[in-house]
């Protein structure tokens, strides 16, 4: 994969692309902590992967004009157009599948396919997500990881969470980070996107992982009750972040797409 | 020198074993611990106390706003000010302040601290904090990517009600109000005096220098540890070729006075104690939204915190003393430590925090009264070269109505039809 550089009208927006095929834009959760390359480089063995960052995210430039929904699902179809593409099999994860599903229902005829990975934007009053913005670092792996310990060591070299060097670095990068997608998250993680569902016309599979303890797997039915003909891949023994838990078994579920 | 007696209204009850059974203090603090009935003997002790330091001399009595906080009983400071209005006489009403980015819409603002200044005579000391990430984002769902640009927003808004004399449409992204037109206005013209509340940001600073508001660094850290937050401040203000009028500065002290210092220890230790050990257990997931806090001010931060089992270290009497958290001891000492703290700092408003934690009513009246007595006036005159800068403070009505003034006879029909 490469990390590249595209214009935009309001931002430069970097993003990573490798491999081949038919072209697939994938958007990152909000926890993103390091790349996704252990998602986007298998994606990329069977696609033309595009992989944009939300502004402020990585190394990328902040945009603070985007001040909400609307603007970051605007944001993110100028991206896909600067891209020049056309239809892309649209792809996203936890935040990233609410920037994907508001995408698929303001543009209905523009996204096809569609896959989303424990997407949030949905709230129900029984199942309420967990303040991802009140979290301490240490609590992290227990929302997100099947394998707590294992989930630990993929955030910290060696599963440390008070290691002062990666404090440091996770809390200046989560507060860039998690203060842009504070517009579109906080304090809760939904914007309305209930009341459009509805008009989405992609064939479209929610990919889940079976103990997700952030957005619990019960959302999976929430959405897919909105969304007319979709289908819901649940995975066991994963958790939130299911593709890089179960990569394969995501992979596969994508493209099923094709 | 301008004191005000300052009262966050901590509620005294917190069990002894609260550090260790309850995750904080604020934000998701357990309301099994909240008791109505004892809350009403607390506000009026509270409000009796403030009631009493106007009658001894301070120049004014202030209030703030916290919101889901067992440390600060006060969601709205002006309900407590209004009911100070009536009950005091020549006091400056210091409400430090409204959170305006809180208000929907913020002319609410507006309107309120006009009411007070009305109702007051002028008496009114506005104060507009950016408020804390704990009340701000996690109480009151305000983005903390947008806080501050709310604020700016909101701040404008209110600058312009208050001083346009027209009504005017307001197209703002927070507010969009056809009709600005609020009713009542300020005695104070053209506004009441403005502090601001910050934690050390350049664009705080300078945005208190564009406005001529008065800069106040409200911590709980004592004056030694904000001497470096002030030398900064003062830098700035140098730089911007303002003036170095100490009125542009305002701090906040905790202060416990005695006969001796070994009184003020015995008298008042456990409830400093109370205060540090378990007023301020916050749960640090609720310390600083993402998004709220620059990335410079992170980066100079403490990691400790972020730790998991981060052993609390409790602070006793003498390092909270000695380390100018607390200025506490007989009127000698209280007045030498005040001395360095008004020089060092170089502030002319000091806002006295003297109910400290569960600290009881008589014991506060005690300090209170010793302190306005035997050490006031020492302090009053250290910068008697702005003794007349009034940019900062309020400008009360020289005939003020007196409250309570219905004869205590109901008046006779005649003369009801007189007019």
């Amino acid at each position: 994969m490469e990390l590249k550089t595209i214009k935009t009208s309001r931002v430069p927006v970097r993003y990573f692309e490798g491999g081949s095929g038919q072209p697939l834009v994938f958007l990152h959760g909000a926890g993103r902590m390091n790349d996704d390359l252990p998602i986007l480089e298998p994606l990329a063995r069977k696609f033309h992967v595009y992989a944009p960052l939300v502004p402020g995210y990585g190394d990328s430039e902040e945009c603070p004009e985007l001040f909400d929904m609307l603007d970051f699902t605007l944001h993110t179809w100028d991206v896909v157009d600067a891209l020049g593409l056309r239809d892309p099999i649209l792809v996203g994860f936890s935040m990233g599948g609410m920037i994907a599903a508001e995408m698929a229902a303001i543009a209905p005829n523009d996204v096809s396919r569609l896959a989303l990975i424990a997407p949030a934007g949905l709230w129900l009053d029984d199942h309420p997500i967990p303040d991802i913005f009140a979290m301490m670092p240490y609590d992290l792996p227990h929302y997100l990881f099947y394998d707590e310990e294992a989930g630990a060591r993929l955030m910290t070299p060696d599963g440390d969470m008070s290691d002062p060097k990666f404090l440091q670095t996770f809390l200046v990068q989560n507060a860039r980070q998690l203060g842009a997608a504070s517009k579109i998250l906080f304090p809760i993680p939904e914007r309305g996107l209930s009341t459009r569902l509805y008009r989405i016309k992609a064939r479209t599979v929610l990919i889940w992982g079976a103990c997700d303890r952030l957005i619990p797997a019960v959302y999976a039915q929430a959405f897919q009750s909105k969304i007319r003909g979709s289908s819901v891949v649940m995975i066991p023994e994963a958790a939130h972040v299911a593709p890089y838990e179960k990569t394969a078994e995501v992979v596969a579920a994508i493209s099923g797409l094709e | 020198m301008r004191f005000t007696w300052f009262n966050l209204m901590p509620w005294p009850y917190l069990p002894d074993d609260f550090r260790t059974t309850r995750r904080s203090v604020w934000v998701d603090i357990d309301s099994s611990l909240f008791d109505p009935v004892k809350a009403h003997d607390l506000y009026n002790s509270y409000m009796d106390l403030l009631e009493y330091a106007g009658t001894l001399g301070f120049d004014g009595i202030g209030v703030n706003e916290h919101h889901q906080n067992a440390y600060g009983l006060m969601p709205s400071p002006n309900i407590i000010a209004a009911g100070l209005a009536r009950r005091t006489d020549d006091v400056a009403l210091v409400v430090l302040g409204a959170s305006i980015a809180l208000y929907n819409p913020p002319v609410r603002v507006a309107e309120e601290f006009s009411m007070l200044d009305c109702i007051s005579g002028g008496r009114l000391v506005a104060g507009f904090p950016v408020g804390t990430s704990m009340d701000t984002n996690y109480c009151y769902g305000t983005i903390p990517g947008l806080t501050r640009d709310k604020y700016r927003e909101n701040h404008e808004l209110i600058l312009r009600a208050w001083t346009e004399p027209q009504p005017f449409a307001f197209n703002g992204r927070y507010n969009k109000l056809r009709y600005v037109n609020i009713w009542p206005r300020p005695v104070q013209k053209p506004r009441p005096p403005v502090h601001i509340p910050g934690g050390g940001s350049v664009e705080t600073f300078d945005f208190c220098i564009d406005n001529t508001y008065s800069y106040s660094y409200l911590s709980f850290g004592g004056y030694i540890r904000g001497k470096q937050l002030l030398d900064t401040y003062w830098e700035r203000v140098a730089e911007r070729n303002a003036d170095a009028s100490p009125y542009r500065a305002g701090f906040a002290q905790f202060i416990a006075v005695a006969d001796t210092d070994a009184e003020a220890e015995r008298l008042y230790g456990k409830h400093v104690d109370y205060f540090y050990n378990r007023c301020l257990h916050i749960y640090p997931g609720f310390a600083d939204a993402p998004g709220y806090r620059t990335i410079k001010t992170i980066q100079k931060g403490v990691l400790s915190q972020y730790t998991p089992g981060s052993l609390f270290e409790p602070h006793p009497w003498k390092e909270l003393v000695d380390n100018g958290h607390v200025i506490a001891g007989g009127p000698e000492t209280v007045r030498q430590r005040m001395e360095d703290l008004i020089k060092g700092l170089r502030v002319g408003n000091i806002f006295c925090m003297m109910q400290i934690g569960n600290m009881p009513k008589d014991k506060c009246a005690y300090s209170t009264k010793l302190f306005a007595e035997k050490v006031i006036p020492h302090l009053r005159n250290l910068f008697p070269e702005y003794a007349d800068d009034g940019r900062f403070w309020c400008h009360p009505l020289s005939k003020r109505a007196v409250p309570g003034s219905l004869p205590a006879e109901a008046p006779s029909e005649a003369i009801v039809g007189a007019d």
